[in-house]
């Protein structure tokens, strides 16, 4: 293969999957977020109590995070029909990948919620905030680091879950290695693909922990 | 000096209203868990107290006792299983959420553990109250500026609470705790996790604030110190219930409950060396000694009491430990002496105690 093909083939994979990545992350943390902060503060005894809704998402939550993306995938081709009219292709790509968002991120806002010295809420409440206030003032402020963290970790995975979105013709990265590299067994194909993620996984890294870093004040020294 | 009066309003006077209790505690009962099998647990158990307006008043007690439940109680952030809580001249248990938070507006409270917002700036803490009120930034910036001044952080409103110490993150936490101009200061713990320097001047603060501001202020400790060196009045807490309560002078000279005196010995240093207290006996031994505490306060503190001590009772009078401090700005001492318990002596010594009006108290005997 020469290397203007190889490039082109390469160019346009890898805007497939951001396309896919971006798309899923925005919409997948979107809906995540205030899923995880549901979570986060529906328990017996906390801001919003809802012990019943709570354990009914965080049921449905778990059942979304254990089924195999690959699986989910085609489990849902009749709802990505009915989402984009079409259930092959980048766009309906999307959808499975938004859906194996949500719970993911979900999980890791929770997380990043109940790390919160509790009492900060403690302190929010003496004071007179009303639960929605402690949401918006307290929560999510103090959560930032960790919350872009969580952002940054589920564009990662997303960026490995995109690979296998090659069996509903989703294209991408990790398609194009199944195809030329694997299939028709050309290995410097393969080789550049793995490079390509490599660095775009890094990127994304590198670039999460940098904006994590300018928001977390805990132990910033003078 | 305090440069903002028209902030923070020193409201409470003379007059009738001053009599009613800031805050009056009657019949409070608080359990924990439970159900109608089971009775849980007991935090507090028929609490009957009354904190007086525009004092400095010290809940003191051992871990556990419930005094951190029993100051919760206040700003509604725990509720009472019976009894009421009554802020100035308001029922807690009785209030809506929005009433609530009302209440807790009118209320200050400060943490042990500081409770800073990490990414907020010492400013930004202070403001947190005043938005949560709904105050425009102006007003805001009006108001925080001088709390900074007030508790001696004017230079630091920009630093994060990870670039202050713990002293200085307290004084943010008390200027939060001002920010909506209370009438009453809840501390809980307040200083407990400080170094006893900085434990001094955070309390210095408190104390000027309930000078110049006529804040009352109610503080949990479990150290004695904190009572001894602001509190006007104190209450012992033991097991959930209230065991001796009244001017702190008054507990802290004459201690009639076992709790607040295992509270005072290790505080006032009045605690016997242990070679002292191994030897004690609970009974006179023949030909033995007897060790007792003698108690100066008021007048007596200024008279020289144990040269006519060892003149009235005998040259055999040995000094074994003592102490002179000061409580809620009274001085006070307490010496430990042994003699020889027979009776001649003893009658002697009961003579000069009468005489005097001197407070003793008998430790034990030796032989």
């Amino acid at each position: 293969m020469s290397p203007d093909m190889l490039f082109n083939l390469l160019w346009k994979a890898m805007s497939q999957t951001l396309q896919m990545v971006g798309i899923a992350g925005v919409l997948g943390s979107l809906i995540g977020l205030p899923i995880g902060i549901f979570l986060a503060t529906s328990g017996r005894g906390e801001l919003f109590p809802a012990p019943v809704a709570n354990r009914v998402i965080g049921l449905v939550v778990n059942a979304a995070r254990s089924t195999p993306f690959i699986i989910l995938v085609v489990a849902i081709i009749p709802f990505t029909r009915f989402v984009t009219g079409t259930s092959i292709g980048t766009y309906a790509a999307i959808v499975p990948l938004t859906i194996a968002t949500i719970p993911f991120f979900a999980r890791l806002v929770e997380s990043a919620i109940r790390e919160i010295d509790k009492g900060l809420i403690e302190a929010a409440r003496a004071m007179g905030a009303s639960p929605v206030q402690i949401v918006w003032k307290v929560l999510l402020p103090e959560a930032r680091p960790s919350l872009v963290l969580a952002l940054t970790m589920t564009l990662v995975s997303l960026i490995g879950f995109s690979a296998m979105v090659g069996a509903v013709g989703g294209g991408g990265l990790g398609d194009l290695g199944i195809r030329y590299g694997y299939q028709r067994f050309m290995p410097d194909v393969m080789l550049a693909v793995v490079v390509v993620l490599i660095v775009l996984v890094q990127a994304v890294q590198s670039i999460g922990d940098r904006i994590a870093r300018r928001f977390d004040r805990r132990n910033r020294k003078t | 000096m305090i440069s903002n009066s028209s902030t923070v309003p020193n409201e409470p006077g003379p007059g009738p209203a001053s009599k009613i209790p800031m805050v009056a505690f009657q019949g409070v009962t608080k359990r924990f868990g439970g159900s109608d099998a089971q009775p849980g647990f007991t935090a507090l158990d028929g609490i009957d107290y009354s904190v007086p307006r525009g004092a400095i008043t010290g809940i003191i007690g051992r871990s556990g006792a419930g005094k951190s439940t029993l100051i919760r109680l206040v700003n509604g952030l725990e509720k009472a299983s019976t009894g009421q809580v009554v802020v100035d001249g308001v029922e807690v248990g009785g209030l809506s959420e929005t009433g609530l938070r009302d209440l807790r507006r009118q209320i200050g409270m400060i943490f042990q553990h500081f409770n800073l917002l990490s990414s907020r700036t010492a400013f930004d803490n202070v403001a947190l109250p005043l938005e949560v009120a709904g105050m425009d930034a102006k007003a805001i910036r009006d108001t925080v500026a001088p709390l900074l001044e007030l508790v001696g952080l004017g230079d630091k409103a920009r630093r994060y609470p990870s670039e202050l110490s713990g002293g200085q993150k307290q004084r943010v936490g008390i200027a939060r705790a001002l920010a909506t101009s209370p009438k009453l200061l809840l501390s809980d713990e307040a200083t407990s996790a400080l170094d006893p320097e900085t434990t001094q001047s955070i309390l210095e603060l408190l104390k000027r604030i309930n000078a110049e501001l006529g804040l009352t202020v109610l503080l949990i400790t479990h150290e004695m110190e904190v009572v001894k060196t602001i509190a006007t009045d104190v209450a012992v807490i033991d097991r959930g219930r209230i065991v001796e309560a009244g001017r702190t002078f008054d507990i802290f000279t004459l201690p009639k409950h076992d709790t607040t005196r295992a509270l005072l010995s290790s505080s006032l240093g009045v605690k016997l060396p242990e070679w002292v207290r191994s030897g004690l006996q609970p009974q006179p031994i023949a030909g033995g000694r007897v060790m007792v505490r003698l108690i100066f306060f008021g007048e007596t503190a200024f008279q020289p009491l144990t040269a006519r001590l060892v003149n009235e009772i005998g040259p055999d009078v040995n000094i074994m430990a003592g102490t002179i401090d000061e409580i809620a700005g009274e001085p006070f001492g307490s010496l430990v002496v042994s003699y020889p318990s027979d009776p001649a002596v003893l009658d002697r010594a009961e003579r000069f105690y009468a005489e005097t009006g001197l407070s003793t108290e008998v430790l034990g005997y030796v032989a």
